[in-house]
Formats: structure tokens, C-alpha cells, sequence
């Protein structure tokens, strides 16, 4: 059984009337990377300040390795990393003073050898004001992993990146949980938490609707699959080519483009038609839907969620 | 230790790169020493000259504690800066602590600066005593310190900031005796005038430091600004609040008005 880095149950957290977080549980393995999805509103900042110790829970069960954020502020200080969504730092300070800084209230020597990794050996004497958002990214990553934490809360990593950087930002991600950190990861990008996430939480409403694998959560769905069929002659175009399982289908260019609830029956019935007609196939693609079609679909037509959806 | 140290060179720093702290630690005083001290000559106004020391350093120590010190803290409130800090183990005593010492450096410079010319360039009496001057310049700092502190805690943004720093800032220069002779103020507004720390620094600096007649109680006044620092001091680590978009607080904002009780009292008594 894996060791659990995060443990919630059952969280609930108002402000007012307004209930931000309702009946959020779900449980984080140590080493693993962990995307909190939902839309906005869904609770995602609430349970991710709340994890890290800057809103105190209504009720609920909430560990992080071990420690109740709201109870145990000092000791969880060494244990988080946190890259916040928003700047976090002066504007006036420089990237070897931030580092500086922070890693003196850690108790930790400073990690030059980040600034370095990051990236950002040529800015050590730039003011924050004057790095780019891609720069701003990854010193609040160096920065946020200086201490050596155990559990990182990224915000939104890659939020206004550029394709570069982000894919470093990425690298750079993949070897802290390399080095045993476990990373939750907030994030709207659905690629990123497809690509990067060992498993996530769809949040909607203030209520978790799911958790698992992005591959589990994508099989689970009514979602269609794309196959894509290119044939050297137009056979699919002849009438008869109805295949079982397609609800719909279409042309792009070459391409006979089929949606189908289950594509064994279907792609073999394809190849069988055309063998039939002595045709030969050129290109077949076959697309499962992503995890972003799962959570519109989850998002979309999900009725108010009940707590036996996220067990 | 090693943090604290750390924080306050840091801030310290910022306070001369910063261009706005620049202005208010340092350009704005001396330039407006400057400009004093060219109008204001001992032909035109020997009693602006007597006194010319003490006004242009409870000028510098206003423009610093309230034009400078209370911005900053509400715009890194609002930009999550704070919230960055708490996640990271920084406490909210430190937040206070470094901005404040790290103002006071800046002021007791420019109080050099303007102390050891002003007899120069300007022909200012020299101090009489250099330790009760010392002193009253403390208590003095120590009183706006707590208040530009108190400013940037209750402030809700940015705008209101100016307005309440202006509120303090304004009567200071007008009524504190720096502009106009205490003794011409008419008794009404000589009481009000004496809510005022800045009333309270030129009474002490006249008589303790400079052996001119004093208005009131010298001493009396070193307690009040004291003790009215001590209470800014208190109310400002009691109403920080990490976090622009956290709506619980431990108290409303209004409770900062206790900070007029040490002057109230000390006008009654």
C-alpha cells in the first residue's frame, strides 16, 4: 500500500452564505504528481490554501504527511513548498536576495545551484520587476523548492508561457517528483494535467466528482473515439460502408472520419470492408478522447454532484 | 537571526532602490530643508532659524513614516506578497519589525545629514544637548513609525492610504509648531494640536534639546510619544491581516483610533 502525502475527507469551508468547498475528499500518494481540476469556483484555491495553511477548514479531515495544516502552521512551513498563482514577492528584490531570503526563514544555505538549473544564472542581479512571466515561473519554483519540501502545491505552473518554457517547466517538474516529492497540481490546462498528472481530482461545485488516472477517467466516459481511415482509393465513399458501433461520421480531405462507442468492432469491421474490396489502406488513425472531452462532459452534464460519485 | 538580518538588508536596500521610498526617506526632506533654508534667512525669519533643526527633522521623520512606510505594506497586502511570506514561515512581527527599523535608519541619516549641516549652510543654532535631542528624535520616530505602521495595516487599498496618511501628515506640518509658533495657536486648536505627536517632538526638542522655553510639559511629552508608539505598535501587530481577500479579522479597523488615548490623555492631564 502506498504511503499517503495528503489525506482529505469530507472538507467543507463557507464564506458567509457562499459554500466554497462541500464534502471535498480525496487522498494523495507520496511521489506522485496530483491535478486539482474543476472549473472556476469548483474549490480548487480553497482546498489548496486550505492545505496549505492559510484558510482554516469548517469541518473535514485534512493531512498533509502526517500534519493538520490548520493546527501545525510552523510544521508544516517545512514540509510545503508552495508556488503561488500570484507574484509572492517584491518587486524590488533580486532572484540571489529572493533566494537568499527565503532559504534563510527555511534554515536551509541558499540553493544558487536552482537559479542555475532554472535558468536564470544570467538574471542573479535583476530585480523581479524585470524578468518575464516565464522567469517570474521558474524562480518561484526554485524558490518554492529550495528547502527540499515534501509536498509542492503548484498554481497554475505554466499559466501565460510560452511552448519553451513551458515544456522546461515541465523537465524541471518531473525531476523534483524524481527526487520524491509529491506535487499537486492546479491547473485549467487539461493537456498538462493529461501529460503531467499520475492521477487528479475533478472538483465541481465545491463537491469532488472524480479521481483517478487521466486514462481512467477518460474510459470511463461516454465520450467517442476518432478513427481516422485514408484508403488508396475512395471505397469508404460507396454505399455499404455502415460499421458497427459509429454514431456519426464525416470526410477531411482523404480521411473518412468515424465517432464510435467501441472501436474493436468497429476498426475491424473497416479493415474487413476494405479487404472486401480489394482495396489498400493507407493511414488509420485512432484518437480516445482526452481528458479535457471527459471533464466538459463531466462538467456539462454533471447534476449536483453526490459524495458515493467520489469514492 | 540569520533571517531577520537578512530581511532587514534586504528592506533596507529597498528603501533606496524604491523609487517612491527614495523620494520620501531621503529627496523629499532634503530637498525641502534645502529650499527652507535658502527662503527662510535670519533676516526674514529669526524664529524659523532657532528652530530650523528640530522642524526639518520632524518633517523628514513625517515624510518617511507616513508618505513611505504605510504604501508598501498595503500594496504587497494586495499583491499576495504577504500571503507568499506566510506560507514561507516569515511572522507577522517581522513583516512590521524590519520596515520599521529599516525606516528609522533611514530617518536618523537624513536627521545627520541635517543636524551637522543646517549650522553650516544656514547658520541653525547648535544643539544644547545632544542627548535629550537624541531622545526626543526617538520617541518622536518610535510615535510616527507606529502610526505610518497602523496606516498601512488598516488601509483597504492603495487610495486610502494617502487619504489617512494625509489626515496625520497635514495638521502635523500645520499645527505641530514646525510652521507656525505653537503659542500663536488659538487655545482650541493648540489642544487639538496637541494630539498630534509631531506638537509633542517640537515642544520636547525646544526645551530639552535646543534650551528654548517649552509650551508644555517637556517630559510629559517624551511619555505621551511613547507611549502613544507603544499602542500604535500593539494595534498594528493585532490588526495585520496576511491576506487582501481573507474576510474574517480579528477586529474592525476602527479599533486603530485607540492610538489617540496616550495624546487624549496627555492633552487632560
Amino acid at each position: 500500500m502506498n504511503k499517503l502525502a495528503i489525506e482529505v475527507r469530507d472538507f467543507r469551508k463557507t464564506y458567509g452564505s457562499f459554500v466554497a468547498a462541500d464534502d471535498i475528499s480525496f487522498a494523495v500518494n507520496a511521489g506522485e504528481i496530483f491535478g486539482l481540476l474543476g472549473p472556476n469556483g469548483a474549490g480548487k484555491t480553497t482546498t489548496l490554501e486550505s492545505l496549505e495553511g492559510l484558510r482554516t477548514p469548517d469541518s473535514g479531515f485534512m493531512r498533509v504527511q502526517g500534519i493538520d495544516p490548520s493546527r501545525e502552521s510552523s510544521r508544516l512551513r517545512d514540509v510545503i513548498g508552495v508556488q503561488l498563482q500570484a507574484s509572492g514577492l517584491p518587486d524590488s528584490i533580486t532572484v540571489n536576495e529572493a533566494m537568499r531570503f527565503f532559504s534563510a526563514y527555511h534554515k536551509v544555505a541558499p540553493r544558487y545551484d536552482l537559479i542555475d538549473r532554472m535558468g536564470l544564472t544570467e538574471k542573479r542581479d535583476a530585480q523581479y520587476h524585470q524578468l518575464s512571466t516565464g522567469q517570474k515561473r521558474r524562480l518561484a519554483l526554485a524558490l518554492a523548492v529550495a528547502h527540499r519540501p515534501q509536498v509542492l502545491f503548484l498554481d497554475e505552473p505554466t499559466a501565460g508561457l510560452d511552448v519553451a518554457s513551458r515544456v522546461e517547466l515541465h523537465s524541471l517538474m518531473r525531476e523534483v517528483q524524481a527526487e520524491g516529492t509529491t506535487i499537486i497540481l492546479a491547473t485549467h490546462d487539461m493537456a498538462e494535467a493529461e501529460e503531467m498528472s499520475d492521477r487528479v481530482a475533478i472538483l465541481l461545485r465545491g463537491k469532488t466528482v472524480m479521481v483517478g488516472s487521466p486514462m481512467d477517467i477518460t474510459s470511463t466516459g461516454a465520450g467517442l473515439t476518432k478513427i481516422s481511415v485514408r484508403t488508396k482509393t475512395p471505397t469508404l465513399s460507396a454505399p455499404g460502408g455502415n460499421f458497427p458501433a459509429v454514431s456519426r461520421q464525416t470526410t477531411d480531405g482523404d480521411y473518412f472520419i468515424y465517432y464510435s462507442t467501441d472501436i474493436g468492432p468497429t476498426v475491424s469491421a473497416i479493415i474487413d470492408y476494405i479487404e472486401s474490396k480489394e482495396d489498400s489502406l493507407i493511414d488509420l488513425r485512432v484518437e480516445r478522447p482526452s481528458l479535457e472531452d471527459r471533464f466538459l462532459e463531466i462538467t456539462s452534464t454533471s447534476p449536483t454532484p453526490t459524495s458515493q460519485d467520489a469514492q | 537571526m540569520r533571517a531577520f538580518i537578512n530581511h532587514f538588508l534586504f528592506e533596507f536596500r529597498t528603501g533606496i532602490r524604491n523609487k517612491t521610498l527614495l523620494l520620501m526617506n531621503y529627496l523629499l526632506p532634503l530637498g525641502f530643508y534645502a529650499m527652507m533654508g535658502l527662503v527662510m534667512t535670519e533676516e526674514l525669519n529669526p524664529e524659523f532659524i532657532k528652530t530650523m533643526i528640530p522642524a526639518m527633522v520632524v518633517f523628514a521623520v513625517l515624510a518617511s513614516t507616513l508618505l513611505g512606510l504605510p504604501d508598501p505594506l498595503v500594496a504587497a497586502r494586495e499583491a499576495g506578497i504577504f500571503r507568499s511570506f506566510k506560507i514561507n514561515g516569515i511572522p507577522a512581527l517581522s513583516i512590521l519589525a524590519v520596515p520599521a527599523l529599516t525606516t528609522m535608519i533611514h530617518m536618523i541619516i537624513v536627521a545627520m545629514i541635517i543636524t551637522l549641516t543646517a549650522p553650516l549652510f544656514f547658520n541653525a543654532p547648535l544643539l544644547v544637548n545632544w542627548p535629550s535631542f537624541l531622545l526626543t528624535f526617538l520617541a518622536l520616530a518610535w510615535a510616527y513609525t507606529g502610526i505610518g505602521l497602523l496606516i498601512g495595516v488598516i488601509s483597504a487599498n492603495t487610495r486610502i492610504t494617502v487619504l489617512w496618511a494625509q489626515l496625520v501628515f497635514l495638521p502635523s506640518i500645520l499645527l505641530s509648531g514646525m510652521m507656525l509658533p505653537y503659542n500663536m495657536l488659538p487655545e482650541g486648536v493648540a489642544k487639538v494640536a496637541r494630539i498630534l505627536p509631531a506638537t509633542h517632538g517640537m515642544n520636547a526638542f525646544r526645551a530639552l534639546a535646543l534650551d528654548l522655553k517649552a509650551e508644555f510639559d517637556p517630559t510629559g511629552a517624551l511619555v505621551v510619544m511613547f507611549a502613544g508608539g507603544a499602542v500604535a505598535f500593539g494595534l498594528a501587530i493585532y490588526l495585520f491581516n496576511w491576506d487582501s481577500q481573507n474576510v474574517t479579522r480579528r477586529a474592525h479597523p476602527a479599533l486603530a483610533l485607540l492610538v489617540l488615548v496616550p495624546y487624549i490623555v496627555g492633552v487632560l492631564l
